[in-house]
């Protein structure tokens, strides 16, 4: 592993993985509450307060942090006040963020490629401190994530049984909201302003396609991200390209690939997922059953190696073929 | 003397400025099965949610265990299960987890579940029926089923008051009986249950008490009389139009039937 005897590589790896950790985290409970594009959102926020960082000569990393987390608090408010115009209200809030950026970065007298290095990231130049603060930030935020999750959960699921159960659902609201915008200015470095929402949402959606409860979800979009991270700065540094994109474009090919065997999942359990159990409505009881004898002659018998489908149905299992359920009755076989 | 399990006096709800509920005065005694019927529209919801500090009173008072509701803090004691508009999310959930946020109540914060909560969820699961489901997707369950999911959630608190708005609408009678055996369970321990329904059907057995909400005012609080149970009966029939609700019905012009008669109105 020569590349590990350079100091920037170790960094650039630290910082991926710590964000690849945190990003998709925070990006599960907002893929829940279906706010897929608030890390979005928080990003084109926070070009404003890296340009202010740029314009009074302070950390950008500070400045964007805490407007980012204004934005972000700001956000949650729109959404929880305004129910109608609330995707209008957050388009604006996110224009008038990139465009208020680049206005201050030109008047700060910097450049385009100044901006670009938060906007697509440039992971290879992030400094020692940074690093720190990358894994510090992050760290937090996947605590929070994790052990908090119970009770985000159930917000996010549903916030008036999570009231009637004593939470503080404005309190947890607003948690995943700060949550989300430290994570974005977290990642800023490594993937950038612009592209730090895929490493939210992108991970989370590959790892549902496989998924069918909410911890497992969360542990392998954790997963997924961690190891696009990784793979993308590996990746970029052998062939030269920019880290944050092949970060992107490495979970998207995981979710290219997850998504056909998410298909064939679904339809597999779709097809082999029981039939109910005929419950007769009292209305309709007394009507004769029907007993209708498959006409065709099965030169098989239905069994587990025969290669149809078999499905249960209340006490005993129906073969399917052609559009029929066939059901074994004796010496012969029923439509069922 | 244990102070009622709700106890609301005078109260007047609005939403968005118009008045939705007047002069409600309502009290659930402990161990009372109730049930809350009512047209579409005639406040049966709202009441409900404003019994669990969902909608805010602008006059009157609501007490939930004989404490005010703004000060009420022992939410363990209380099980809420809200109207379904799907159990599903974002992001898939199996049918154990949702059902584990009933504890939530019982928790504190960054402390993992204990093995009381556990034993309390799975029995939960199992009250309704669910047992084998336990670690399926809520969303892949049928309507009759993310109702029961929904249920078990609030049972897994052990609640001393249980709150249900709508249980049985769009539910198949297998599940309402099923719904029915898990309450009936809940009430010879004692609890309460206040529930939200169009009609009562298989849950018939369990009540003890009616309460017929009109145009956002109480209209009848007394036994259930026959004319409530009934609309399992009478199939082919919208149980919305049964000559009960026309009784009752909304003062929505746009709602009215020919059978309203002066007197009614």
């Amino acid at each position: 592993m020569s590349l590990l005897t350079y100091d920037f590589v170790v960094r650039a790896l630290l910082g991926a993985l710590f964000t690849g950790l945190a990003a998709p985290a925070v990006g599960t409970y907002l893929v829940q509450r279906r706010l897929a594009l608030m890390g979005d959102g928080v990003g084109h926020v926070a070009v404003t307060g890296v340009a202010l960082g740029l314009l009074t000569g302070t950390s950008p990393t500070v400045t964007a942090v805490i407007v980012a987390v204004l934005g972000a608090v700001v956000i949650e408010v729109i959404r929880e006040k305004g129910r109608t115009s609330g995707d209008v209200a957050l388009a604006l809030l996110f224009y008038g963020g990139i465009a208020g950026g680049v206005l201050l970065t030109g008047l700060a007298g910097q450049s385009a490629a100044t901006l670009n290095t938060y906007l697509f990231g440039s992971i290879t130049t992030i400094s020692g401190a940074d690093v720190w603060v990358t894994v510090v930030l992050a760290a937090v935020v996947v605590g929070a994530a994790l052990g908090l999750s119970p009770q985000l959960f159930a917000v996010a699921q549903d916030a008036e049984f999570a009231k009637v159960a004593g939470l503080n659902v404005r309190f947890y609201n607003v948690l995943v909201s700060v949550m989300a915008a430290v994570t974005v200015t977290v990642a800023m470095r490594t993937v950038g302003l612009l592209l730090v929402s895929a490493l939210m949402v992108v991970p989370v959606a590959t790892a549902q396609q496989l998924t069918r409860a909410f911890r497992t979800t969360l542990m392998g979009a954790m997963g997924l991200g961690m190891l696009s991270s990784l793979g993308g700065v590996v990746i970029s540094a052998y062939v030269n390209a920019a880290p944050g994109a092949t970060i992107v474009l490495l979970a998207l090919a995981c979710f290219a690939a997850a998504y056909p065997v998410g298909v064939l999942l679904r339809r597999r359990q779709r097809l082999t997922s029981p039939f109910a159990p005929a419950t007769d409505d009292p209305a309709l009881a007394g009507l004769p059953d029907p007993h209708t004898v498959t006409p065709e002659q099965h030169v098989h018998e239905h069994g587990s190696d025969c290669g149809h489908p078999a499905v249960p149905h209340g006490d005993h299992v129906d073969y399917v073929h052609d559009g029929h359920r066939h059901a074994a009755h004796g010496s012969h076989y029923d439509e069922h | 003397m244990t102070p009622n399990v709700v106890e609301i006096s005078d109260a007047a709800v609005e939403l968005g400025g118009r008045p939705v509920l007047r002069g409600i005065d309502l009290a659930v005694a402990p161990g009372e099965v109730l049930a809350i019927l009512g047209a579409n529209g005639s406040g049966k919801s709202t009441l409900v949610r404003t019994m669990m500090g969902l909608v805010p009173v602008t006059r009157g008072q609501v007490r939930l265990f004989g404490v005010p509701r703004g000060r009420f803090r022992d939410w363990r004691r209380v099980g809420f299960v809200p109207q379904r508009v799907g159990a599903a999310s974002g992001v898939p959930a199996s049918v154990r987890e949702v059902v584990a946020s009933g504890r939530l109540s019982r928790r504190r914060p960054f402390l993992p579940a204990s093995r009381e909560d556990r034993a309390a969820v799975e029995d939960a699961i199992a009250a309704v029926g669910l047992g084998e489901k336990a670690r399926d997707g809520v969303s892949t369950l049928s309507g009759g089923q993310q109702q029961r999911v929904l249920i078990a959630r609030a049972l897994a608190g052990v609640p001393d008051l249980l709150v249900l708005d709508e249980p049985t609408a769009g539910v198949d009678v297998h599940s309402q009986q099923a719904l029915a055996d898990a309450l009936r369970t809940l009430v010879l321990r004692g609890a309460s249950i206040v529930l939200v329904a169009h009609e009562l059907g298989p849950l018939a057995s369990l009540v003890g008490r009616a309460v017929v909400m009109r145009d956002g005012r109480v209209a009848y609080d007394g036994p259930p009389i026959a004319a409530f149970t009934e609309a399992e009966q009478r199939h082919g029939q919208d149980p919305h139009h049964l000559d009960l609700a026309r009784r009752f019905a909304d003062h929505d012009p746009a709602v009215a039937s020919p059978l309203d008669t002066e007197e009614h109105r």
